[in-house]
């Protein structure tokens, strides 16, 4: 483990009796609004987060520059910004650059440096690696990832951020003055870790391109899940499980070309006697992704929100042992660990349910 | 009647100060998700309004507990007397390892509910669910009752997947002309006799009441009652290792 790392709390050393926290906020017209409905949302949830991980992840919050990858990267020193800044030069045209704006609070400490990079592929090099563009940069941040000390790219899709810390997400919010961005969907972590070090890039939301997730639960399956994945190009270096997920749904919605409802139906697929019942059509759907993607199955409690360009997926695991509630009112959605998130900001929704155990709720933007 | 405005305050001091107070009559205004209201209490009456956190009513001990809302997961959990009324619909794991008491919902409940429940003498725990309860109804029920009307159901099963699984004692009646496709071979399904009927009165009785409905009208359709299968019972299972 390296020495950042070490030094944050580690599992057992404190102990509260609670859960992580999820929460995400839609607009279906695309109407965009700050982080602040976000932080209030999850801030009633404060007892299910222990302080050691708090995140968001904002979309539609860089219009102007939309067509460039953003890159938000952790530096722990100055020597890996150097080796990583290097890098970057020389696989991508680098657009602008800048620290991330944040402002002191006394809950957030050691943070590392924290950089923000508006990217394209170098044209040249795009060319030369056979790579489509998003397959090249996805390829960039897991070399960087994987393969520089000290530097870790926790964010980088399009039009699209992720902002996370060691803290309450409350606090990491105020931290990260989520009150100066405006976007159409937001997700966000409380986190209290149960099997993993708590360091800033182990708190969620996981993110590559534009796919964030933010996540309940622990994963039963995730060295399963971990050997398959690491197979196709992957490397799993953040120290959590949740980091698996994204990757599974990137390969399986980017690369397998799977819509959402199909990835639901793969990483939460339901038991063979619940698809034994099934019609006939639904019968041969379910078999045949849970045999062409069998360790690509997600056991264990989760609820996870899933983010992407244009839209939102909750799904909880088959059995529903973690909760998720949904609501709506008009054009926005609401996604929330507890009810009592979703009502401080929106006390009077049109309809309020429970998701089914492996049954997704998928939004998106209005054609 | 003492009223608490809650608001954003913190679990432990609001429920310290329901606790101190003498007053029977409790009414807590803008509950925003605060978790073991009312943990093991005993003799007097809380009105909610708002959404009060998971673990309403632990451990309750004889108090009542009405929300005008919906409740959140494990509503009643271990609870061992008294009434929890919800005028909505509640999370998951309601009822969970209850041993005595009524928990009546209006609406539906999620995963779970009754699981682990288990009687004993006069302890006797009743979950009473309106519309709808999600998979996993009654999952290890050990005794005491549960009921599901299925209002609004078009007499369709009133209950997820699952049902019943690892029913080992108590019993389940739903309101539905057909049964759930999946039960398990530990469980047996019969319709609802008079002593079947007659066990219940009393409970439905109190339901139709709170929540304005015709009992009569209700008992004049079909109900099926589940109980663990005496041939193939989930306690040779456990038992018999």
């Amino acid at each position: 483990m390296e020495i950042h790392q070490k030094r944050m709390p580690l599992e057992g050393e404190e102990r509260f009796s609670s859960g992580c926290a999820i929460s995400g906020l839609f607009n279906k017209n695309g109407d965009r609004f700050s982080g602040r409905d976000a932080i209030t949302s999850i801030s009633v949830m404060h007892d299910r987060s222990n302080g050691l991980g708090g995140g968001f992840a904002g979309y539609g919050i860089y219009p102007e520059y939309k067509d460039f990858y953003a890159f938000h990267i952790f530096y722990y020193g100055n020597e890996a910004k150097r080796n990583c800044e290097e890098y970057l030069d020389e696989h991508f045209d680098l657009i602008n650059l800048s620290k991330i704006p944040t402002q002191k609070h006394h809950n957030i400490t050691d943070e590392p440096l924290i950089w923000r990079y508006f990217v394209t592929p170098l044209p040249t090099k795009l060319v030369n690696s056979q790579l489509d563009e998003k397959e090249y940069t996805a390829r960039c941040v897991i070399h960087i990832n994987t393969d520089i000390k000290g530097a870790y790219v926790f964010s980088s899709g399009k039009n699209m951020g992720v902002f996370k810390a060691v803290g309450y997400p409350e606090d990491v919010g105020e931290f990260y003055r989520l009150d100066d961005y405006k976007g159409y969907s937001w997700t966000v972590h409380g986190r209290y870790p149960t099997n993993t070090p708590g360091w800033w890039g182990g708190a969620h939301p996981f993110a590559l391109l534009d796919y964030s997730v933010v996540h309940n639960g622990e994963i039963s399956s995730y060295d399963a899940n971990r050997r398959f994945i690491e197979m196709y190009g992957y490397n799993c270096t953040l120290q959590t499980d949740t980091e698996v997920i994204t990757y599974m749904i990137d390969y399986l919605h980017r690369r397998q070309g799977l819509n959402f409802e199909e990835v639901a139906h793969v990483i939460a697929a339901p038991f063979w006697s619940t698809i034994g019942r099934k019609s006939e059509e639904e019968i041969a759907e379910y078999t045949y992704l849970r045999n062409t993607f069998a360790s690509m199955l997600i056991t264990g409690p989760f609820s996870i929100i899933l983010g992407f360009n244009g839209g939102l997926m909750a799904l909880n695991d088959r059995l529903k042992l973690r909760s998720l509630v949904a609501a709506e009112k008009g054009d926005m959605v609401y996604l929330a660990s507890e009810e009592a998130a979703i009502r401080i900001i929106e006390p009077n929704p049109d309809r309020v349910w429970h998701p089914s155990g492996g049954k997704p709720v998928i939004v998106t933007l209005n054609k | 009647m003492t009223t608490i405005d809650v608001g954003s305050r913190a679990f432990d001091e609001l429920n310290k100060e329901i606790r101190a107070c003498t007053d029977t009559e409790l009414v807590l205004n803008n509950v925003q998700g605060q978790r073991y209201i009312g943990c093991a209490l005993s003799r007097r009456c809380i009105t909610i309004e708002g959404t009060p956190g998971n673990a309403l009513g632990s451990y309750l001990d004889g108090c009542t507990i009405i929300v005008n809302g919906n409740a959140q997961d494990a509503t009643g959990d271990t609870m061992n007397d008294g009434r929890i009324i919800i005028h909505g619909s509640c999370g998951d794991a309601t009822g969970y390892s209850m041993r005595g008491g009524k928990i009546f919902i209006r609406d539906s409940a999620g995963y779970r509910s009754g699981i682990h429940m288990k009687a004993y003498e006069e302890k006797q725990p009743v979950i009473i669910i309106g519309d709808r309860a999600g998979s996993f109804l009654g999952e290890y029920l050990a005794g005491g009752t549960i009921i599901v009307l299925g209002l609004h159901q078009e007499g369709k099963a009133p209950v997820g997947y699952f049902c019943g699984t690892g029913m080992h004692g108590g019993k389940i009646y739903l309101r539905c002309d057909t049964l759930p496709s999946d039960l398990p071979q530990q469980v047996s399904a019969s319709d609802a006799t008079p002593e079947d009927f007659a066990e219940i009165s009393e409970s439905l009785e109190d339901y139709c009441s709170t929540f304005a409905l015709d009992k009569e009208a209700l008992l004049s359709d079909h109900f099926f009652v589940l109980r663990p299968n005496s041939s193939t019972p989930y306690k040779m299972l456990y038992t018999n290792v």
